[in-house]
């Protein structure tokens, strides 16, 4: 019987694209590692102590004391466990992947809100996007930008990009038609519409989708630990191959205190904008 | 009244993909329910055509659904329509280029919302201002004019707070503002006062006509109350189904209703609130004049079956009101004077705008009939308890 070979497809064709675009990838891979190791060398320019001293701030003026002294006590956790050096470099990577995440991933959901046909096109896509393996991005990941923490970061920004534009783009769309006539009656472009009403009406539903991606980043980049991303994934997957509970549960632990204060300071940014 | 500022030449606007063919089955006199069974179009408005005049305020009126929304965007094209011309100023709205459209939006139009509408991230100032921010004026400018806008509603000092701190009342001062900030030539309402409750929007309707009455705004107004329609337009138009059933003044309306459908509105109407002094008194038919001796008036009274006669002088200027009582009295005593027995009339005069509804409370504090008269006092008429409700009779208000 016949098998239709999409898988043979696709290998030809990342095959094809690794060859063309060598120059572009290597290009792209320069600045995401120069990137990465610029945060990471920032990150550790601080003694521990002086970083979760500086979280601690900023959590007290986002969430709350009780936010900051939490904080405070589980990066101090971390610490203890000897896991600090990994967290930082986890700590980057996922900062890295938003940043790009959020720069490709609000224009692509300004251009899905104002423009039907991009929106039916896109939403399938990122359909498909969410609901793939997050395992499956690895593995077109590594001809492009070989193993380590690049291909870490492509595979995580394509992983985490999807609530981006859909919650910008559903933030748009979502808003009252009656504001949206107002500004048009009185003669504003496209822009003016866009910068002074939509953008900031949509504001807290944006940073909803911000937040969803930061989330789902620092999911995808423990899962990039199998490709040589490292950092607390890194820990992990060691522990696996060595069956060693105790270190993964350790490193568990320490991913679950950075996703909580990574989601109660964006949650907190989102409650002030509402406000 | 001799400007038109806009005009408005067989408008018609379809929604759905197959609005070409939808027009066509349109034009052919198809109903509008076939039409949206054969083409899954719905028809807005259909073949609307009529002139908005400089400084009057037109209220279109209509149940929802019967198009005027549709009517009123297709004015400042909100709503690009499907065929017909809108003149906005002798210049063809539906053709103009983008940005042409856009300098008449920002230049001619202040558009105020049923809903407000208002941007509930911006300050009240800047929400007033927010037609000359897009105009791109110094923010000097915006301010001065925002706050001049403001200050004509009633809201001054209010300048810094935000929408959910108002009243819904105040809301809507503030979307008037901001239409008015710009100062447009055009100002469109869409239900503007729809959404307040009655006694604001009683409040909200006396002082726009208040502030029109300064302002010569040309004003397009969209109601489904009649009572708001009668109220604050100086012509009416009633639509159904998109289309235009009548454009009258509100008396016109009123006493010429064109169809049935125009009489079934015109049925819940307040008449005490619509008719005047004019509308239901009735002419006097034997008056008394200054000259007249006593024996004379009584006679007239006998005449007209009355106990009292209103007396006037040479030019009918009403000068008070003699009663049989007291003119017995002096024809006893054989005195020619009536001057001495004549009851001056002032409590008990109207002139001939007064509303019904205001004239309950004279009738019912006085034994006497009402006088009424125009501005040089001259008596025109006679109200009694009888013609005011021979007046609602005959506009239809009491089923007699």
């Amino acid at each position: 019987m016949y098998r239709l070979p999409l898988g043979e497809w696709i290998d030809s064709g990342i095959d094809f694209l690794t060859l063309r675009f060598s120059a572009v990838t290597r290009g792209f891979s320069e600045i995401i590692d120069t990137m990465i190791s610029l945060l990471i060398n920032v990150l550790e320019f601080f003694p521990p102590w002086l970083l979760i001293l500086i979280i601690g701030v900023i959590a007290w003026r986002i969430i709350s004391i009780k936010g900051s002294i939490l904080s405070m006590l589980g990066l101090g956790l971390i610490w203890n466990f000897g896991l600090w050096d990994p967290t930082v470099s986890t700590f980057a990577l996922v900062i890295t992947s938003t940043v790009i995440a959020v720069i490709v991933g609000l224009p692509l959901g300004i251009i899905a809100a104002l423009n039907n046909k991009f929106y039916k096109l896109i939403t399938p896509v990122l359909d498909f996007m969410q609901t793939m393996p997050a395992f499956v991005y690895l593995i077109p990941a590594i001809p492009f930008f070989g193993l380590g923490k690049v291909a870490a970061v492509f595979a995580t920004v394509i992983f985490s990009i999807p609530p981006s534009i859909r919650f910008t783009a559903l933030g748009i769309r979502q808003l009252p038609e009656e504001l949206m006539e107002a500004s048009d009656s009185f003669g504003a472009t496209k822009m003016q519409k866009l910068i002074n009403v939509q953008l900031p009406l949509a504001a807290p539903t944006i940073m909803g989708g911000i937040n969803q991606t930061i989330m789902l980043a620092l999911s995808m980049v423990v899962i990039a630990a199998m490709i040589g991303a490292g950092g607390l994934g890194g820990v992990v997957w060691r522990a696996i191959q060595r069956l060693r509970m105790g270190m993964g549960f350790e490193a568990g632990i320490a991913i679950v205190i950075i996703a909580m204060i990574f989601d109660r300071i964006t949650q907190n940014i989102i409650k002030k904008n509402k406000g | 009244m001799s400007n038109i500022k806009i005009e408005v030449k067989n408008l018609y606007k379809i929604f759905g993909h197959r609005s070409e063919e939808a027009l066509r089955l349109l034009k052919q006199g198809i109903p509008n329910e076939e039409i949206l069974d054969k083409t899954g179009c719905g028809v807005g408005v259909a073949d609307a055509s009529f002139k908005v005049y400089e400084g009057e305020v037109l209220v279109v009126m209509g149940l929802s659904g019967s198009g005027k929304s549709t009517l009123l965007r297709c004015i400042n094209r909100l709503i690009r329509p499907t065929a017909g011309k809108v003149f906005v100023k002798n210049e063809d709205i539906t053709e103009v280029s983008r940005e042409k459209l856009l300098s008449m939006r920002r230049n001619i139009f202040g558009m105020v919302f049923q809903r407000f509408a208002l941007f509930p991230h911006k300050t009240v100032l800047e929400n007033a201002g927010y037609g000359l921010s897009v105009k791109r004026e110094t923010k000097e400018k915006q301010r001065k004019s925002a706050q001049d806008a403001l200050e004509l509603v009633g809201l001054k000092g209010w300048e810094n707070s935000y929408q959910s701190q108002l009243s819904g009342g105040m809301q809507q001062r503030v979307g008037l503002a901001r239409a008015l900030a710009i100062n447009p030539e055009i100002l469109l309402m869409d239900e503007a006062f729809g959404a307040l409750d009655p006694l604001i929007r009683t409040e909200m309707q006396d002082e726009l006509l208040e502030l029109q009455a300064k302002m010569k705004k040309t004003i397009l107004f969209i109601t489904h109350d009649l009572d708001e329609a009668l109220k604050m337009g100086d012509r009416v138009i009633l639509m159904k189904d998109g289309r235009i059933v009548q454009i009258g003044t509100p008396e016109e309306i009123l006493t010429s209703p064109e169809n049935t459908y125009v009489r079934r509105f015109i049925e819940n109407v307040d008449f005490t609130k619509v008719l005047s002094a004019s509308d239901v008194m009735v002419k006097p038919k034997e008056v008394g004049f200054i000259k007249d001796g006593p024996v004379t008036l009584l006679h007239k009274m006998r005449m007209e079956g009355k106990s009292g006669i209103f007396i006037v002088d040479e030019e009918h200027k009403l000068k008070g009101y003699v009663t049989a009582e007291k003119a017995g009295e002096l024809a006893k005593k054989h005195e020619k004077d009536i001057s001495l027995i004549i009851e001056k009339y002032d409590k008990q005069k109207v002139t001939l705008d007064v509303q019904v509804r205001n004239l309950f409370k004279v009738i019912v504090d006085n034994r006497y009939p009402i006088a009424v008269i125009d501005d040089n006092n001259v008596l025109k008429g006679v109200i009694v308890k009888g013609s005011i409700i021979a007046g609602l009779a005959e506009s239809g208000e009491f089923d007699v």
